[in-house]
């Protein structure tokens, strides 16, 4: 019964997909699929913000700067021109490897980076490495340091990029080349290549909320689920809080990652401004309007409002509209309005259907 | 200039910033030891008090535009208390965290909108941006003197509000012991809202001193509020006064790494001297490491 429950919940989620896509067809504007794909990558930070914020029960401030973590490190190895190494023996044995690739620039001289593949591992190397650093210190500690630390240590990350000439300063990368997968699928803005992009990013996001909802119905979830409601309690009942709240931090850091990583190679650049607190504030609104601990709210209702954001709807009320998202909903509803929301829907249709089995009856 | 003056400038400037974390994070503690909630919004005060301000002394005289900014922006700050954490208190203190987060954006956008993106400041209280005093071979502006008597002041009144009034020894009966106050008689959530204008005040006025400084922008708020926190947690949280070292120490390494390092990174400093303690003292200066692990914020 409830495997079958899942079988029809998927084939819904994927059925509407594909709706999504043949109704934006029909009515001419299937250029509302790049927007879509964007807002489907950071829907992937808040899903990873969820675990952080509703199981284990902390602030991160920082995933904004995550995100431009992997996409940054993304974008400079594949962009910046290492060909001074080239005659180097480490450098001819790494293009060996196919670590380095060698190509024509505009001038048809000869530029060498590193393959997106291979800087896609260093970006999740790099995040796994820095979201250790942050969380370890500020995990061990009860209370709400996390906040704090991930909000300064975003900041830094943001003042960096700005500052410096590796990183493109306040204008950031551009020209960040395709990923071409396995030879199958390529992630890049191609307007050729957009139904297949659209379809890459939610299969991504398909899979990691699959995985991601097996591992917080495991075990795991259940500590998760205790530390939140009681780090003592939790604690005394023999859990390691502070190993939990840490692997999950470090878990949300790399999804944002992978996001940043998809993201910069499907918009061909990233911004410093990705790093922003703004932006880090904008994927707990979402993750907080989605519920916290709901894991397919936060996914929906982040893709949905920033689809809007990023088509320009709410014009120059762009971040006021979010700040107000997060306190009404905050304020009205701390579990979501999902679940309130899904349980009215519940009653209205135990009622409709009691009430025709009641006129079966009668008949 | 010889060496000794250049340093002896750096540290009055450093002075100068570190007196004004100083405030924020005071307004960050006595928000925190009455209600529990760490107020993201802390800057967004300093900011409304220096724009509001802007806006009365065109037609007002400067002390009058000053002293009514510093009013409204305390009334705003007891508005809030009132309209959102006074009503939430099924809410836990993650769920007001955010809250505190969302109105930080609000007013910032709201500023934004009743303002405009340009950089305001108010006239300088006494002489212009030319004059200078001498003191111990350095020159400084007049403000400076303003500003750090204006810390000075607020400390020493805060002090004294807290230890000798019935008011201030209400406030921290509630912060060391809410169900115990209130069997006492206290009205606790007066003292919250009145813990919210409190703070607000020392924001707005904190605002008005230092905006013929370092101008008013609307969005100055957020760097503060994050330094004035590191200011808090680097003398302890929970101890008003020990934040006036914080805030000290904070605005004179700011200061001096301007001396080693582009000046584009010397945000970069305060945020990770924030790290930093957070990592190997989480407790402060001043702080006691068993208080806090029994304390959650």
């Amino acid at each position: 019964m409830a495997k079958m429950r899942q079988v029809i919940f998927l084939t819904a989620v994927i059925a509407s997909l594909v709706a999504v896509h043949l109704f934006l067809r029909a009515i001419g504007k299937e250029y509302c699929l790049t927007q879509l794909t964007m807002s489907v990558y950071y829907a992937i930070v808040v899903v990873g913000l969820c675990l952080v914020m509703g199981y284990a029960g902390q602030v991160s401030l920082g995933h904004g700067a995550f995100f431009a973590l992997g996409g940054y490190t993304t974008a400079i190895l594949t962009t910046h021109d290492f060909s001074r190494f080239q005659h180097a023996p480490w450098a001819r044995a790494l293009r060996q490897a196919h670590v380095f690739v060698v190509k024509q620039d505009l001038f048809s001289g000869q530029v060498m980076n590193v393959t997106p593949t291979i800087a896609f591992f260093a970006a999740m190397s790099v995040t796994f490495l820095v979201a250790c650093l942050i969380g370890y210190p500020a995990l061990r500690l009860k209370g709400h340091y996390l906040a704090m630390a991930t909000l300064g240590f975003g900041l830094i990350v943001n003042k960096m990029l700005v500052g410096s000439a590796l990183a493109g300063g306040a204008d950031g990368i551009t020209n960040v080349p395709e990923w071409r997968i396995a030879g199958l699928l390529t992630i890049s803005g191609k307007t050729a290549l957009r139904v297949q992009n659209y379809y890459v990013a939610c299969g991504v996001a398909l899979v990691l909320l699959l995985l991601l909802r097996n591992l917080v119905k495991s075990r795991v979830g259940r500590a998760l689920l205790a530390i939140h409601d009681g780090e003592t309690a939790a604690g005394a009942m023999g859990i390691n809080t502070a190993g939990y709240k840490l692997k999950t931090f470090v878990l949300s850091a790399l999804l944002a990652a992978l996001a940043g990583v998809l993201f910069t190679h499907y918009t061909g650049g990233i911004a410093p401004s990705e790093a922003g607190a703004l932006k880090s504030v904008r994927y707990v609104t979402l993750a907080a309007a989605g519920g916290m601990a709901n894991l397919w709210g936060g996914a929906i209702v982040s893709t949905i409002i920033n689809f809007f954001s990023l088509r320009g709807w709410f014009g120059t009320y762009d971040n006021a509209v979010f700040g107000a998202i997060l306190i009404i909903i905050i304020s009205l509803t701390p579990e979501g309005p999902l679940k309130p929301l899904g349980i009215w829907l519940r009653r209205a249709w135990d009622r409709c259907a009691g009430t025709l089995g009641n006129e079966h009856g009668a008949a | 200039m010889e060496e000794g003056n250049l340093a002896l400038q750096y540290l009055l400037s450093g002075v100068t910033k570190g007196s004004i974390y100083a405030i924020v994070a005071i307004g960050f503690n006595l928000i925190y030891s009455a209600t529990g909630v760490l107020n993201f919004a802390q800057g967004e005060f300093v900011m409304l008090g220096g724009m509001i301000a802007y806006t009365l002394w065109q037609f007002l005289p400067l002390p009058v535009a000053v002293a009514a900014s510093v009013v409204l922006v305390a009334l705003i700050g007891c508005a809030l208390e009132i309209l959102f954490f006074r009503k939430l208190r099924r809410h836990s203190i993650l769920h007001m965290i955010i809250i505190t987060m969302g109105l930080s954006i609000v007013i910032q956008e709201a500023a934004l909108h009743v303002w405009d993106e340009k950089v305001r400041s108010l006239p300088y209280f006494t002489g212009n941006e030319i004059s200078s005093v001498h003191l111990f071979g350095a020159a400084i502006s007049p403000q400076v003197i303003w500003v750090l008597g204006t810390a000075v002041v607020s400390v020493v009144f805060l002090h004294g509000f807290l230890r000798y009034t019935l008011q201030g020894r209400a406030m921290r009966a509630c912060s060391s012991n809410p169900e115990a106050a209130a069997l006492a008689g206290i009205n606790i959530s007066n003292m919250r809202t009145l813990s919210f204008g409190l703070s607000a005040a020392l924001g707005g006025l904190a605002g008005c001193v230092i905006s013929p400084i370092t101008m008013t922008h609307y969005e100055m708020g957020a760097p503060l509020a994050i330094k004035g926190f590191a200011a808090a947690i680097l003398g302890g949280f929970g101890n008003p006064m020990a934040a006036v070292v914080g805030g000290l120490f904070v605005g004179i390494v700011e200061a001096f790494s301007v001396s080693k390092m582009p000046a584009a990174y010397s945000d970069v400093v305060a945020f990770a001297i924030l790290l930093l303690v957070l990592f190997v003292r989480p407790h402060g200066l001043f702080g006691e490491p068993t208080a806090e692990s029994l304390r959650e914020f």
